[in-house]
């Protein structure tokens, strides 16, 4: 009988040595005449049990990482096939600790199936709610939808059901489904795994935007730093459409969608959603006015559904177990799961599907285990780049949209970071005015100019000239960035400046101290 | 990695032709002549404003916004070190300045043989396993000093 083996193709794995792992295991196989299958699945996001090696035992599946290139042979003489012991053994995957405490619900199937096999993905309950959507029609899809509770997951937390609705309502011949896959943040990966280990997935919560609108077109906007995204994604959608799922006839409904997915060119602004669309238009990825909302007016000037690839593919769930199920996970405003995803110097890091309302220090202290060093943490930064920095005092911050904007704090994309006692804070104001400046687009003068005096202040600040005068110059900078920028970009950029001055004054005090050795 | 087509404007007029069809066909149609010969020369800028009906203004401003378009011939290979703050988090300001001093370089700058463009990239999504590089098309996480110098002569070969 063919033994299965599971070597995920997700890019924490592949970094880590996947690929070579495969060539060893294929070559080792052939000359002890065992008779296997690879499967590359996703990632279950234990990512520093990567590349987790699976076999598909009588008991169920077995775990083994991380397996390192050239520990392969081992790993067979350990008896691999038969699921036998050895020193890297996590058992069952799924009973793992890491594992047992999550709620899956958008990636349920993650690291589980086979991400480019669609008879796997509707064995796993794929389909269902696409299925669904259609019987129900689009007004139906909105309500469920908007009932459901769910919000943005790139980070604006605008409600998903309240967007499509205005796409539906709006006139239009032509309709577009735009999914932002331009995941630029640090610290954030969710979009990338759920691709490469569940594409199917994203392309249902498309199709089913497609329904809810009377969308004809989607496009996934997928950044140029994830090569193997947009391999598995584009293969995804080529056999999709091969199936019938997409096309002139999507499910053998009445309706037609094709989605197709564009590369972006290295511009982090670009997850700006207008700016994607100037960008997709084929201009310079620079940032509109609004109004007019792409809703009403986005891609070409039509009606466009713009929305970050989780708040996509955690529609399929919701249409396959109704809004009420999803609703009934979360907290206040803050509805469903959210997959946490914790990194930096982090002992166990990935990803963590869970209910809104853990505490940030449940997060980086209980589930990650603190810090990799072994050092205490001292700050956490939540948001990616443009998200404040946690002190230890806010540990207590429940992960939910209102209590990190209540303490001048945002979730973002869920990106969680963490930092040891090495850091220094004011380096890390420092990067964030000086990544500011080089990603800006230009258009607006806080964001373009600011940025670039900013940079320059700080490292007067650093310098130990006149610092107490010069973080007053930054604060009032930092004023002008918040509430004058066109977008997030610049208007953000001061949550991780300003955090770190007033969580961590020890850092800017007095004459130069560890200066950065550049 | 394939070595780089020589110029040819005749394949840059193939290309335009092939993508224009598309909606928005500027970027695809950047990304596929940088593919094919390592950048994007004016010439190129030229050929691509004409027939798609745009001023050389427009596409020249296109490409000098994005970060992924260079516009002279970069290295044999590239080396983009993450410098975003999970991997400066997990110690990556230590591996970038050894990667320089191996190669001989700054960020953004190629060795003199040619061999090796050394960029700054902000997160390759691999924030857990940090931190995490990319040679032409290769990831590679969890570096460390042995990992880095074995990166850095790779890149060189």
């Amino acid at each position: 009988m063919t033994t299965r083996i599971f070597i995920p193709l997700d890019s924490f794995a592949v970094a880590n040595g996947a690929d070579e792992l495969c060539d060893e295991l294929t070559h080792l196989a052939a000359r002890r005449g065992l008779d296997i299958e690879i499967v590359r699945n996703g990632s279950r996001g234990m990512a520093w049990l990567e590349p987790l090696v699976e076999v598909e035992t009588h008991q169920g599946r077995i775990g083994y990482g991380p397996i390192e290139p050239g520990e392969m042979e081992a790993l067979l003489d350990a008896g691999l096939m038969n699921g036998g012991a050895h020193a890297k053994c996590i058992g069952d995957p799924e009973e793992h600790p890491f594992m047992k405490g999550q709620t899956r619900l958008t990636f349920k199937r993650c690291g589980v199936t086979d991400p480019l096999s669609l008879d796997d993905y509707e064995a796993h309950g794929g389909l269902i709610g696409l299925k669904r959507a259609i019987e129900m029609g689009g007004a139906g899809v909105v309500d469920e939808v908007t009932e459901s509770g769910l919000r943005g997951r790139g980070g604006a937390g605008f409600p998903t059901g309240i967007k499509w609705k205005t796409v539906r309502e709006a006139a239009g011949e032509r309709k577009y489904i735009v999914a932002n896959a331009d995941e630029g943040d640090s610290g954030t990966f969710a979009d990338r795994m759920i691709m490469e280990g569940d594409p199917f997935c994203l392309i249902e919560g498309m199709a089913i935007a497609a329904v809810a609108t009377g969308a004809t077109k989607g496009y996934i906007y997928l950044r140029s730093e994830y090569p193997v995204a947009i391999r598995v994604m584009r293969e995804a959608i080529r056999r999709a459409t091969a199936a019938g799922v997409l096309g002139v006839s999507m499910m053998g409904s009445a309706q037609a969608f094709d989605i197709e997915v564009r590369v972006g060119a290295g511009a982090y602004v670009c997850g700006e959603e207008t700016s994607l669309l100037d960008s997709l238009e084929g201009k310079r990825g620079q940032v509109r006015f609004k109004p007019p909302l792409p809703a009403i007016k986005g891609l070409f000037g039509r009606p466009t559904v713009i929305n970050n690839v989780i708040s996509l593919a955690s529609t399929p769930e919701i249409l396959a177990k109704g809004a009420k199920f999803y609703k009934d996970f979360g907290m206040g405003r803050s509805r469903g799961t959210i997959p946490l995803q914790i990194a930096g110097n982090v002992r166990h890091g990935g990803l963590f599907e869970v209910a809104f309302g853990l505490t940030l220090g449940e997060i980086v202290e209980g589930i990650a285990g603190g810090t990799d060093t072994g050092k205490p943490i001292r700050a956490v930064q939540v948001g990616g780049p443009l998200g404040a920095y946690f002190p230890r005092a806010l540990f207590d911050t429940p992960f939910d949209y209102e209590a990190f904007a209540e303490k001048n704090g945002l979730i973002g994309h869920a990106g969680i970071v963490i930092f040891d006692e090495d850091v220094d804070m004011k380096k890390q104001a420092r990067f964030a005015f000086e990544f500011c400046a080089i990603e800006s687009c230009g258009k607006c003068t806080p964001c373009r100019i600011g940025a670039v005096r900013g940079l320059e202040t700080m490292d007067k600040v650093i310098g130990g000239e006149n610092v107490s005068g010069n973080l007053e110059l930054v604060e009032d900078l930092c004023n002008t960035m918040q509430f004058g920028s066109l977008c997030a970009l610049g208007g953000f950029t001061p949550y991780p400046v300003m955090s770190a001055i007033r969580h961590f004054p020890e850092d800017f005090e007095g004459t130069p101290m560890r200066v950065a050795a550049e | 990695m394939a070595p780089k087509a020589e110029f040819d404007s005749e394949d840059v007029a193939a290309i335009v032709e092939d993508l224009k069809g598309l909606e928005g066909p500027l970027l695809p149609i950047l990304h596929a002549v940088q593919d094919r010969f390592g950048h994007v020369p004016d010439e190129a800028v030229r050929v691509i404003a004409h027939r798609l009906n745009l001023t050389r203004a427009e596409v020249y401003g296109v490409v000098s916004f994005y970060h992924d378009y260079h516009r002279e011939p970069h290295g044999a290979h590239t080396l983009k070190v993450c410098r975003a703050e999970a991997c400066q988090a997990a110690g990556g300001d230590a591996i970038a300045d050894r990667i320089e001093k191996a190669l001989g370089i700054k960020f953004g700058e190629t060795t003199a043989d040619g061999r090796v463009t050394l960029e700054a990239v902000y997160c390759l999504g691999l924030c857990a396993t940090a931190p995490s590089a990319m040679l032409d098309d290769r990831l590679f996480g969890r570096l460390n000093a042995a990992k880095a110098d074995r990166l850095t002569a790779e890149a060189q070969l």
